[in-house]
C-alpha cells in the first residue's frame, strides 16, 4: 500500500506542493530535449539522404568542437576559428562523399552503415592525433555566449534559468527551423527526398547524388558543430561528448528516422519525460532512471506508432 | 622468380626473427612493468595525466639511475579505454611476458582479474581503488590497494565534516548527499556510508549518474536542490567530475560543502567550473606541484628531453603526480623483491612479496626525492594489504588546488571490521576460493 502511495500519489503531491520545482524540472527537460533534438537532427539529415544511420554523428560532434577550441588555442580569434571550423566541416563532408560514399553507390544500406563505423574510428584516431585526448574548455566567453542565471520568483520559490540554456534553446530552435524550411521548401530538399527514395531513380532524373550527399553531410556537420558548442559549454570538450549521441536513439525511435519535426517533438517528449521520471519517481528505485527511461518512453510510443510519431509508413508489396 | 621470392622471404623472416630475439633478450634483462592506461575514450580526461605520470617516473629512473637496482624497467602501455573487457584482454596479453605487477586502473577490471591473479601468479596493485575488501591479505594474497581503501576515504571525509560541524554526533538528523558514477567504483563506498548513517543518525540521499548521463546531470542536481543536503560527497570519474562541479555551482550549492574522493580532484575537473568552482573540496594523498627533487628530475631527464607525452602546462598537475605516486609504489615493491629474492630481474611472485613488505617512511620519501609527497606507508603486511594511510583535504582556489588540512587518519575501527566481513562474504560467494598458501616474509 505504501509503495502504491509512493508511486501514484506522492509524486503528484510533490508537484502540487512545490510548483516552482515542477516548472524548473519542465524547463530542464525542455532544454535537454532541444539539445537531444539537435543531436537527432544530425542523424535524420543523413538518414533522409541515404537511408543510412550515421554512426559517426557522435564523433562529428566531438571533432567539430575540438577543431573550434583547438584552432582558437593557436591564437586565432574565436569567430575566425568558428568560420574555419565550418570550412573544416565542409572539407570533411566533401572527403566523406569522395572517399567513403561515392565508391559505395547502390550498395546495400548495411554496407554504408558499416562504412560510418569505419569513419567513426578514423575520426577518433585522427582527432586524438591532432588534438590529443585531454579535455578542453569551450570558448563560451569568446563566442559571447551568456553566463550566469536569471532567478524568477514563482509560487513562493524560485525558478532558476541558466542564460546559457536559454541561448541553447533559442539557437537550437532557430537551427531546426532553418533546416526544416531548407529541406522542405527548396529544390535541394526535394532532391534530397528523391535520393532517399532511390539512388537509381534520382540519378535517372538528373539529380547529382554527389552534390546532395556533400550538402547533407555538411549540414549534419554544422549541426554537429552547434551541438558540440552547446554540450561542450555545459560540460567540457572531450571525447566523452561522443556518448551523448546515444541520447538521440530513443528520440529517433520516437520521432521517426526521417522527420525533422519528429526529431524536435521526440526530443522534447524524451527530455521532459526522463527529467520528470528521474525527479519524481527516480528516488523510489535508487535513481539513475534517465539512462533507460527514454527507451521505455520510445517503446511505449512504438506500440501505437510503429514508424515513430512522424516516420514514413513503408508499405512493401510481396 | 620462385627462388628470388624464397630468398627475399628468408631474409625478411631472419630480420624479423633476429629483431624479435634482440627485443626478447632486452626484455629478459629488464623488469617488465605493463601499464594499463586509457588515453582514449570518455574517461581519457582522467586517464591521460595518470598515464603520463606513471610512464615518466619509470623513464626518469631508467635515464637517471639506469632503472631499479641496476636493471632497466621495461614499460609497456596497454590501452583499455576504461573498458572492463579491454582491461581483461590486456591482462591476457601481458600475462605471458613475466609482468612484475599489474595496475588495472579500473575497479571493474580489478574485480574481473582478482580471481586470475593467484592462478597467473601476477600481483595486482589497485592503488586506492578496486575492491576495498582486498585489503584483507589472508583472503587476497595477490591483491594490494594501498595507501587507503575507498572506505578509508569516506571515513576521512566524515572526520573532516565532523570537524567542521563540531563533532560527528552533530550530524544527527542532517542529510548527506552522495552523487556517484553508476558503476562498481561508484557503489563501492555505499556499505560504509549506510553504516555511518546508522551510527551517527544522519540521512543519506543517493544520486546515481549513469555513464551516458555524466555530461548532463541536470535531473540529479535538481534533486539536490529539492533535498538540500547539508553536505555533498562525490565518487565521480572522467567527464562526470567537471560536469558535477559546474552543475553544483550553477545550482548555487555551497562549494565548500561539496567534497569529492581523490579521483574527483583532477585540475581539469575543477578548471571547467572556473571561478564558480572556487571552494570545491576533494581528498588527496599525493603532493601537489613540481616542487620536489624527483619531480624536477622527471622534468630534467624526461620532459625537457622530449621523452614525455605530457603538455608543458599540465606537467605536475594533480593526477600526473598521482601517476608518479603509483609508480613509486611499484618501484619500491620491485626494490623489495630484488632484496628478498636476491635476483635483479624479478617475477610477479617476487613482487607480491615485495608489495607485502612495502614500507615508505617519512625518511624514505625524502630519500626518494619526494619529501612529504605522501603520508608514511607503514601498515602494509601479510594480513593488511592496504595500510590505511591518511589523506588530506585540498581546495580549488579558482585556478589551482591548495592543501588545506593536515593528514587525516581514517576510522580504522569502523573500516576494518566491515572489510573483514566483506572479504568473508566474497569468499563465501565464490565457492572454492583458495586458502592462502603463500608464506609470510619476516620483513612483513
Amino acid at each position: 500500500m505504501d509503495l502504491l502511495y509512493k508511486i501514484f500519489i506522492d509524486p503528484f503531491l510533490q508537484m502540487g506542493g512545490a510548483p516552482d520545482l515542477l516548472i524548473q524540472t519542465l524547463w530542464e527537460g525542455l532544454v535537454g530535449g532541444m539539445l537531444y533534438a539537435l543531436i537527432a537532427l544530425g542523424f535524420v539529415l543523413i538518414f533522409k539522404a541515404s537511408g543510412v544511420f550515421n554512426f559517426a554523428q557522435g564523433i562529428m560532434v566531438v571533432f567539430a568542437a575540438l577543431t573550434l577550441v583547438g584552432l582558437h588555442a593557436t591564437g586565432i580569434p574565436a569567430f575566425v576559428a568558428l568560420a574555419l571550423t565550418v570550412v573544416v566541416m565542409f572539407a570533411l563532408a566533401w572527403t566523406v562523399e569522395r572517399v567513403v560514399l561515392r565508391p559505395l553507390v547502390n550498395q546495400p544500406d548495411i554496407i554504408l552503415f558499416m562504412a560510418t563505423f569505419g569513419l567513426t574510428y578514423f575520426l577518433i584516431g585522427f582527432g586524438e592525433l591532432i588534438f590529443g585526448g585531454d579535455p578542453k574548455v569551450m570558448i563560451t566567453d569568446e563566442l559571447f555566449l551568456p553566463k550566469g542565471r536569471i532567478n524568477i520568483p514563482a509560487f513562493g520559490g524560485v525558478v532558476s534559468l541558466q542564460k546559457l540554456d536559454i541561448a541553447a534553446a533559442i539557437i537550437a530552435t532557430t537551427m531546426v527551423a532553418v533546416l526544416s524550411v531548407f529541406f522542405s521548401k527548396t529544390r535541394i530538399g526535394r532532391a534530397l527526398r528523391a535520393v532517399a527514395d532511390s539512388h537509381k531513380a534520382a540519378l535517372s532524373v538528373g539529380i547529382s547524388l554527389e552534390q546532395i550527399w556533400v550538402i547533407v553531410w555538411f549540414a549534419a556537420g554544422l549541426v554537429a558543430l552547434v551541438t558540440g558548442i552547446m554540450w561542450g559549454a555545459r560540460s567540457d570538450v572531450s571525447f566523452a561528448l561522443e556518448i551523448i549521441a546515444l541520447k538521440a536513439l530513443p528520440v529517433l525511435i520516437l520521432g521517426g528516422f526521417t522527420s525533422i519535426p519528429g526529431a524536435i517533438v521526440g526530443g522534447l517528449i524524451i527530455g521532459v519525460g526522463e527529467k520528470i521520471a528521474e525527479f519524481y519517481w527516480g528516488p523510489l528505485i535508487g535513481g539513475g532512471t534517465d539512462s533507460w527511461f527514454a527507451f521505455v518512453i520510445a517503446l511505449i510510443f512504438l506500440l501505437f506508432w510503429p514508424h515513430g510519431l512522424f516516420g514514413e509508413k513503408i508499405i512493401e508489396r510481396i | 622468380m620462385r627462388l628470388k621470392t624464397l630468398i627475399v622471404g628468408a631474409a625478411m623472416a631472419s630480420l624479423v626473427g633476429s629483431s624479435a630475439l634482440v627485443s626478447m633478450a632486452a626484455a629478459q634483462d629488464a623488469n617488465y612493468v605493463p601499464l594499463f592506461t586509457y588515453r582514449t575514450g570518455p574517461f581519457a580526461s582522467s586517464g591521460i595525466p595518470i598515464a603520463n605520470g606513471m610512464h615518466d617516473y619509470f623513464t626518469m629512473l631508467n635515464e637517471r639511475d639506469g632503472g631499479i637496482g641496476g636493471v632497466k624497467v621495461n614499460v609497456e602501455e596497454c590501452e583499455t579505454g576504461y573498458d572492463t573487457k579491454k582491461g581483461v584482454e590486456c591482462w591476457e596479453t601481458v600475462k605471458g611476458k613475466n609482468p612484475t605487477v599489474v595496475g588495472p586502473w579500473s575497479t571493474g577490471t580489478t574485480l574481473q582479474v582478482i580471481p586470475k591473479a593467484a592462478v597467473d601468479k601476477i600481483p595486482i596493485l589497485s592503488m586506492a581503488y578496486g575492491l576495498s575488501a582486498s585489503a584483507i591479505g589472508e583472503k587476497f594474497p595477490w591483491v594490494f590497494n594501498p595507501p587507503a581503501t575507498y572506505w578509508d576515504g569516506l571515513s576521512i571525509i566524515f572526520r573532516y565534516i565532523g570537524g567542521k560541524e563540531g563533532g560527528l554526533d552533530k550530524l544527527k538528523g542532517k542529510t548527506i548527499g552522495f552523487i556517484f558514477l553508476e558503476s562498481g567504483y561508484g557503489r563501492e563506498p555505499l556499505p560504509l556510508l549506510n553504516q555511518l548513517a546508522k551510527d551517527y543518525g544522519f540521512n543519506v540521499k543517493e544520486y546515481s549518474v549513469a555513464g551516458k548521463e555524466m555530461q548532463d546531470q541536470s535531473a540529479q542536481w535538481l534533486a539536490v536542490r529539492r533535498d538540500r543536503p547539508d553536505w555533498m560527497i562525490m565518487w565521480g570519474w572522467g567527464a562526470m567530475n567537471p560536469t558535477a562541479v559546474k552543475r553544483a555551482s550553477e545550482n548555487g550549492y555551497p562549494m565548500d560543502r561539496f567534497i569529492g574522493v581523490w579521483w574527483s580532484g583532477g585540475d581539469d575537473d575543477a578548471r571547467a567550473g572556473g571561478q564558480a568552482a572556487k571552494g570545491y573540496l576533494t581528498l588527496n594523498f599525493n603532493g601537489l606541484g613540481a616542487n620536489y627533487p624527483a619531480i624536477q628530475d622527471i622534468k630534467k631527464h624526461v620532459v625537457d628531453k622530449g621523452k614525455s607525452q605530457v603538455a608543458a602546462e599540465k606537467f605536475a598537475e594533480n593526477l600526473y603526480n598521482r601517476g608518479v605516486y603509483n609508480s613509486v609504489l611499484v618501484a619500491e615493491a620491485i626494490r623489495n623483491a630484488q632484496k628478498l629474492s636476491g635476483k635483479k630481474v624479478v617475477s610477479g611472485e617476487d613482487v607480491r612479496r615485495g608489495l607485502e613488505t612495502l614500507t615508505i617512511t617519512e625518511a624514505r620519501w625524502k630519500e626518494l626525492g619526494l619529501p612529504g609527497f605522501g603520508a608514511p606507508i607503514t601498515g602494509v603486511n601479510c594480513n593488511d594489504h592496504n595500510g590505511h594511510a591518511p589523506a588530506y583535504m585540498q581546495q580549488w582556489d579558482g585556478a589551482k588546488w591548495v592543501k588545506i588540512s593536515d593528514w587525516i587518519a581514517p576510522m580504522k575501527d569502523k573500516v576494518r571490521p566491515l572489510l573483514e566481513k566483506d572479504a568473508d562474504d566474497y569468499v563465501t560467494k565464490n565457492a572454492g576460493w583458495p586458502k592462502r598458501t603463500e608464506a609470510c616474509d619476516k620483513a612483513s
